[in-house]
């Protein structure tokens, strides 16, 4: 036993090193490689500077006795991790010093979701898609249907190569929405973000949208200033995101110092609305009652654009790449990112034994009317776009809308008695 | 709700004032003595095994009160904690032990027999009794920042350990995650099962990681002995017993503490303690003794008394609902334990219980008689 004097000592030494070493990277920063750390220090106790998942103890033990027990567990990362796999990655961090532990957690923590396969692993930084490859590629591979390490991925944000969408029939589609998110470059993502990193992506969403005018001009509410009207509005528009209660969410670390930058900005029309660092830095929606898809879209990319632009004047872009498209924290949202959808009455195709598999060939997901974690009620159901990576945000919004279609005319169908057989389409 | 990123390197790129965390609308130890010069020292400090400030604190931004308590705000993540946050963590220290100072020593006194009485608390009264602390081994970091290797050692060794009890200790391990259905279902009927934390408090301090992996609980064929392997602390040693005999739930729980400790230190794994902090914990609240003896009393007329705090007070005791420290009371039944933790004793805190339990039954008896309980109004111990 080392007196505390001499632990004391001891423990100096290892701050002032680690200082040192800190200061030292920071002017290399720019460099985004990743590298092993036990290469740089020639002190195994020293392996880890950082973290929680960022135990240094952790490496005094084995790989298999860290390796987390996935027995119970269905999520697409449990599917794909194996004990060689965490042996290599194990040591491995981003430049940041977001590690394999870090990215895993949600999905060591979640085994599994009633409706949905869950992910169960997220991004805490841009790097974290290179330096976790060896996890990240089999993820997404499976979960965007097959997509191979060396595809690439199609961006087309050109509102008018939509073709129609304007005329989905108001009787049965009660509303359209689209949705996607954009990660700031230069910034942590939220499993892993500092407070003063927050707050500098808050500021910087708040000054260019607040730039923004004609049908785009709004306000921007902090969650933390806002008063008690601004908040039952914001609950009555059906606006307010509330602090995260998923356990996917908060295992992930984002719900961290809620609810400090963070924030709800909305155009006056109420037709256009940016969350600011809930899931991603920026989700971005568009919205509007009835079935006019193609103004939805319209309106969302001319949105968008415009936001690209106005931070790229204040020397930010968003995370962007051509193999992955769209970075943003959970891999199930790369590429686009996008989630476009129609609250849609269809009570009878709904029941019928064929739904699941009509779905499935138009490339379309169902969830009910509250969102991802819940059921349809009363044969109201959101229905979306399932891909995300591998098709363009006009490829997708297209089979929306082509499917939407579609299923009106068998709930029609079925609503007259007829059947649907010579309805149902080829897989697209 | 787990944590993580309170190791991002970016941070150190903002200056304090930007990474400071807003606690204007919070109520929490930390809260009240964090400073941004306290910050700005430390913020870029860690233990040997990389535990942060940030890490400390998370928790206590995550929750900026808590209806019934003054939550303490901050937790240690491995022994050191208490040592490389020290300015942060002395004055949360004082403000909730009563003034404790940097220099003041705490006593540590298991010796049942040094307890005098405790033996005859009214069973019409007093329903249930028990004494519970926690215990760390050394050489591991804490439940906010063990890894699953590590969680996985400090359950192997503890089955060993409590696996050679005999006698009354005789028991057996039921670990979390290979529990049978019918297992579970017994655990739950003698509330003796632990869940997954879902107090906030506890999940924002990155606790329930990995869970269930590694925890388990451990009890004696009486059901009189109890131990909780890495829920909120490594070990929580429980001894209980229905009734009012808290003498007996004492001794029970000091000897089988002590064959616990012994077994453990053949292993050359001691607890972690020193003559300062007593027994290091988790949660600072819990350092010196971590003890908390408590019964289950009825007291629905002296509950309603207009001087049932301020007597609680001066009986250095403090109230709970039946269903743990997140409840409160039903039916004019209390849960009432010891306040404090550290600067005194284990036996001197579990005599402060039995004294006041006792005195506070006879008070209630008054009341149901109609009488005035003025003249037994106690002085401050």
């Amino acid at each position: 036993m080392r007196s505390r004097d001499e632990e004391g000592a001891e423990y100096k030494r290892l701050r002032d090193d680690l200082i040192f070493k800190r200061r030292k990277r920071r002017r290399h920063h720019h460099h985004h490689h990743h590298y092993r750390l036990s290469r740089q220090v020639g002190r195994p106790d020293l392996i880890m500077p950082f973290g929680n998942t960022h135990n240094k103890l952790k490496m005094n033990y084995s790989a298999e006795q860290e390796f987390p027990d996935l027995s119970q567990h269905n999520n697409h990362m449990a599917k794909v991790l194996t004990p060689e796999m965490y042996a290599n990655l194990r040591d491995k961090e981003t430049s940041s010093g977001f590690t394999l532990d870090d990215a895993i957690q949600t999905g060591v923590d979640n085994p599994g979701h009633p409706f949905i396969m869950t992910v169960g692993c997220v991004a805490g930084d841009e790097e974290t898609y290179e330096v976790f490859k060896d996890l990240m590629d089999p993820v997404i591979e499976d979960r965007h249907g097959g997509y191979k390490p060396s595809d690439n991925h199609k961006t087309d944000l050109n509102p008018e190569n939509l073709q129609g969408g304007d005329d989905l029939d108001p009787n049965y589609v009660l509303s359209s929405r689209v949705r996607t998110g954009r990660s700031i470059r230069g910034f942590c993502l939220p499993p892993h973000c500092s407070r003063g990193e927050r707050r500098a992506i808050e500021n910087l969403s708040v000054q260019s949208l607040d730039v923004l005018d004609g049908e785009l001009k709004g306000t921007y509410y902090a969650l933390k200033d806002m008063t008690e009207d601004e908040q039952q509005q914001l609950i009555d528009d059906h606006f307010l995101f509330d602090k995260p209660v998923s356990p996917l969410l908060l295992a992930s670390g984002m719900a961290r110092d809620w609810p400090d930058g963070r924030g709800i900005w909305h155009n006056d029309n109420k037709t256009f609305l940016v969350w600011v660092n809930e899931e991603d830095h920026l989700r971005v929606i568009s919205m509007q009652r009835g079935g006019d898809m193609k103004e939805v879209f319209t309106r969302f990319c001319n949105g968008l654009t415009q936001i690209e632009a106005l931070f790229k004047e204040r020397g930010h872009e968003f995370m962007w790449n051509e193999h992955l498209g769209y970075i943003l924290t959970c891999p199930s949202n790369l590429g686009t990112g996008l989630r476009a959808g129609v609250h849609v009455k269809l009570p009878n195709l709904g029941k019928h034994e064929k739904f699941g598999d009509v779905l499935k060939r138009l490339r379309l997901q169902k969830r009910g009317t509250g969102g991802v974690d819940t059921a349809a009620v009363g044969g109201v159901f959101d229905i979306s776009n399932a891909d995300r990576l591998g098709f363009s945000e006009v490829e997708l919004v297209q089979m929306v809308v082509d499917g939407v279609h579609l299923l009106v005319d068998m709930e029609k169908c079925l609503e007259a008695g007829d059947i649907i057989d010579d309805l149902i389409p080829e897989q697209k | 709700m787990p944590f993580g990123n309170t190791h991002n390197n970016y941070k150190l790129n903002y200056k304090v004032e930007e990474e400071f965390p807003d606690l204007r609308k919070h109520n929490n130890h930390m809260a009240k003595v964090l400073t941004k010069e306290i910050y700005g020292k430390l913020r870029d400090k860690q233990t040997p095994s990389g535990y942060t400030l940030d890490d400390v604190i998370q928790t206590g931004i995550d929750n900026p009160g808590h209806p019934f308590i003054m939550t303490v705000g901050c937790v240690a993540g491995d022994e050191e904690s208490y040592e490389v946050f020290k300015d942060l963590l002395d004055p949360v220290i004082s403000d909730r032990h009563g003034g404790y100072k940097p220099t003041d020593k705490h006593r540590t006194d298991l010796n049942f027999e040094n307890l005098k009485g405790g033996d005859d608390l009214d069973p019409n009264y007093v329903l249930s009794s028990r004494v519970r602390t926690g215990r760390s081994i050394k050489g591991f970091t804490l439940p906010p920042h063990n890894s699953r290797g590590e969680r996985r050692a400090i359950e192997k060794l503890s089955i060993e350990a409590l696996n050679s009890l005999d006698g009354e200790f005789k028991g057996k391990y039921y670990p979390l995650k290979s529990m049978t259905d019918a297992e579970q279902e017994q655990l739950i009927n003698d509330h003796f099962l632990f869940d997954k934390p879902v107090s906030p408090l506890l999940t924002c301090a990155g606790m329930a990681r990995d869970w269930p992996d590694a925890r388990g609980i451990w009890h004696n064929e009486n059901k009189t002995f109890l131990v909780w392997v890495n829920e909120e602390d490594h070990l929580r040693v429980i001894s209980m017993q229905l009734g009012g005999n808290m003498r007996e739930v004492f001794r029970r729980f000091c000897v089988g503490l002590k064959r616990i400790e012994e077994i453990f230190k053949q292993h050359n794994r001691g607890f972690m303690w020193n003559e300062h902090l007593g027994y290091i914990l988790t949660c600072p609240s819990n350092l010196g003794t971590g003890l908390r003896g408590g019964v289950h009393v009825k007291l629905p007329k002296l509950s309603t008394h207009a001087k049932f705090e301020e007597i609680l007070t001066r009986l250095r005791l403090q109230k709970r609902g039946t269903g743990g420290v997140d409840t409160a009371s039903v039916g004019g039944v209390f849960d009432i334990s010891n306040a404090d933790r550290l600067g005194s004793s284990e036996v001197e805190q579990v005599q402060l219980v039995v004294d006041g339990v006792k005195l506070m039954v006879e008070m209630e008896k008054k009341l149901e008689k109609g009488e005035a309980i003025d003249s037994m109004i106690p002085a401050q111990k």
